[in-house]
């Protein structure tokens, strides 16, 4: 920030926080729940993948009451969930048509953005 | 178009250079012309972003006016008049385009580690100090009639300590502070109690400290040795000079506790050198000579730090401070706080610990939901083991949460947090000093307004007065010496008084 000058620690933590938000080209606006930020909590003890079968909160609230640590980081739904949890998502059909949408994403949780776009094929 | 209006906030000057105090998060910023001007345009109502980069044209160009708007609005200094604040979603701007100021509630969904369990050893004191909370006029607890022992056993003493380990969870640390009645009445439990802390810490991996208040008068030169050798922080009660001491601070007989009491604070100051001693002062009508009690304190004696606090009374009392008096205590303090912050600019210690702690907390810019710890990371235990929300509320049924063998019911403490909130303060939802205030002693509310849940409304001038004072002395640091600041980057410790 050039106009205003951080003293006290709250205002140097608000300056860090809004140092990412300025750094975006103006009016461009992010998908904000994609995001792998710095961790906001302390890192939890580890919990199984998977949804309620291993007991893991839900999608509410996490363990410590919070949301940033909820069962799953949203974008790795596409793959747990379409083939661990039979959770219906809208992913393209990896065993016949399209088996390769998911190849140049080596981790999801990074990678999200250059997951193929699948569209039906027209010729057909 | 967007329409701005200004959001909360407590501008202050210090060193020729321009700030701002923001509400509710609690953080300071200097402002340069740009911002200020915008800021003062606005002052006059809310307005569109382009008006005020063609009004503002003629001194700073269209891109550092937008640019500077940009931030304002970042840091939530400014906000879009037709959008609520994201904390009152319900509530529409007022007529100045002021969005609803409001704290947004969230209260601890499980229970918070205990980091200071109060331990009332004894009800009883060889003192009769006509203004005690405990004793006096205003008391809330018969201690002399009343079902409780007169001190504590050393058995529920284990179990106080027993719970102040078990409720730390999963902090390592755990802080016991002795209290009374005199403290010193019941030195061989205190004694043994410390023993038996240490070794019970160490078993479980945690460290453990100790402090204690007492009004000096037992200060034998045995009691001296073993809080020397123990580390055990002290604070003392005294209230300034023989003639000011004297007027209240005295025995049942009436005589006063001064010459009592000072040889053996010299004595103590000379051998207890292992942790800084303070002084705590308890201010009334009759005693509000704050700079003439400090140097006496800190000079004459050799205290360490002297902290002040007006008495807790209802409104009545002859030695209740008056509005008048409030006025003037500030005057006061506001001397005394420019003697500190002369000292720190030339990194000399100065032992004013009223404005230390001030400041530690504007350093910080912590926004409080809750005026104090008390019962959250603060709990005090009764002779007989019961847990209350503090020390001052030790033994009242009212305002217990449990005791220290059956420990403390979550569901009673979440309801007084669900009801302590400092957005249930409707008074202090326009106040600028609510973060650091938020509402005042629990103790006092409940001396003056017959309950804990009210605001302090009778020292909310004086708070914002002594708030603001502090806040120029943060700026004037900050412009001027900022590596004194740096001392403040440690959480610091409850203060218990």
């Amino acid at each position: 920030m050039k106009h205003l000058t951080a003293i006290n620690r709250k205002a140097a933590r608000m300056e860090e926080v809004t140092r990412t938000e300025a750094s975006r080209p103006e009016g461009a606006k992010d998908v904000v729940a994609l995001q792998q930020g710095p961790p906001q909590q302390p890192e939890p003890p580890h919990i199984p993948n998977g949804c309620s079968l291993v007991f893991s909160p839900g999608w509410e609230a996490d363990r410590n009451g919070g949301t940033a640590g909820l069962c799953q980081p949203v974008e790795r739904d596409l793959f747990d969930c379409h083939m661990g949890c039979f959770w219906p998502a809208q992913v393209p059909d990896q065993l016949n048509h399209a088996p390769d949408w998911t190849a140049k994403c080596a981790a999801a949780q990074k990678d999200w953005r250059k997951i193929d776009l699948i569209f039906p094929d027209e010729k057909k | 178009m967007s329409i701005l209006g200004l959001r909360e906030f407590h501008p202050f000057e210090a060193a020729g250079r321009r700030y701002v105090y923001l509400v509710p998060s609690a953080a300071v910023f200097a402002l340069d012309d740009c911002s200020e001007a915008v800021l003062k345009e606005l002052d006059a109502g809310p307005r569109a972003a382009a008006d005020l980069a063609q009004d503002l044209g003629a001194r700073f160009d269209r891109a550092e006016v937008s640019d500077t708007i940009a931030e304002l609005q970042r840091v939530r200094l400014l906000g879009e008049v037709d959008k609520p604040s994201a904390f009152a979603p319900g509530a529409s701007a007022d007529k100045k385009g002021l969005s609803p100021p409001a704290t947004p509630k969230i209260v601890p969904l499980r229970p918070v580690p205990l980091q200071t369990l109060v331990v009332n050893v004894t009800n009883q004191c060889n003192l009769a100090c006509t203004y005690c909370y405990e004793y006096g006029e205003d008391k809330i607890v018969d201690t002399e009639n009343g079902q409780q022992p007169k001190f504590m056993s050393e058995e529920t003493a284990r179990e106080s300590v027993e719970f102040a380990l078990r409720e730390s969870r999963e902090n390592r640390h755990a802080h016991i502070t002795f209290f009374g009645g005199e403290t010193l009445m019941n030195f061989p439990v205190l004694k043994s109690t410390i023993a038996y802390a240490r070794r019970r810490a160490a078993e479980v991996g945690k460290d453990i400290d100790f402090s204690l208040t007492t009004n000096a008068t037992l200060l034998q030169p045995d009691v001296i040795e073993f809080l020397a050798s123990e580390r055990v922080g002290v604070t003392i009660s005294i209230d300034g000079p023989e003639d000011m001491q004297d007027k209240f601070r005295v025995f049942n007989n009436g005589q006063g506790s001064y010459a009592m009491a000072a040889p053996k604070i010299k004595a103590l100051l000379a051998r207890h050198r292992s942790r800084p001693v303070g002084a705590r002062v308890t201010l009334t009508k009759q005693t509000l000579d704050v700079r003439r009690i400090y140097k006496h304190l800190s000079e004459d004696l050799g205290f360490w730090e002297v902290g002040f606090a007006p008495v807790t009374t209802a409104p009545g009392r002859d030695y209740a401070i008056s509005d008048g008096g409030f006025d003037h205590l500030l005057e006061q303090f506001r001397a005394l706080a420019t003697e500190y912050l002369e000292a720190s600019l030339q990194n000399r210690h100065h032992g004013f610990s009223n404005v230390r702690e001030t400041l530690q907390e504007i350093h910080q810019g912590h926004a409080k939901a809750y005026p104090c710890g008390a019962g959250i990371g603060l709990m005090g235990v009764s002779t007989d083991g019961r847990v209350a929300l503090c020390h001052r509320f030790a033994g009242s049924d009212d305002h217990g949460l449990g005791t220290v063998r059956d420990g403390v019911s979550w569901p009673k403490q979440q309801a007084f947090l669900d009801a302590h909130h400092v957005s249930n303060k409707t008074d202090c939802a326009t106040c600028w000093a609510r973060p650091i205030c938020a509402g005042g002693c629990y103790h006092e509310a409940n001396t003056r307004y017959g309950s804990t849940e009210r605001p302090n409304l009778h020292y909310c001038e004086w708070i914002r007065g002594w708030t603001h004072t502090c806040l120029e002395i943060y700026g004037e640091l900050a412009a001027r010496n900022p590596g004194f600041l740096r001392q403040f980057d440690d959480q610091p410790t409850e203060r218990v008084s």
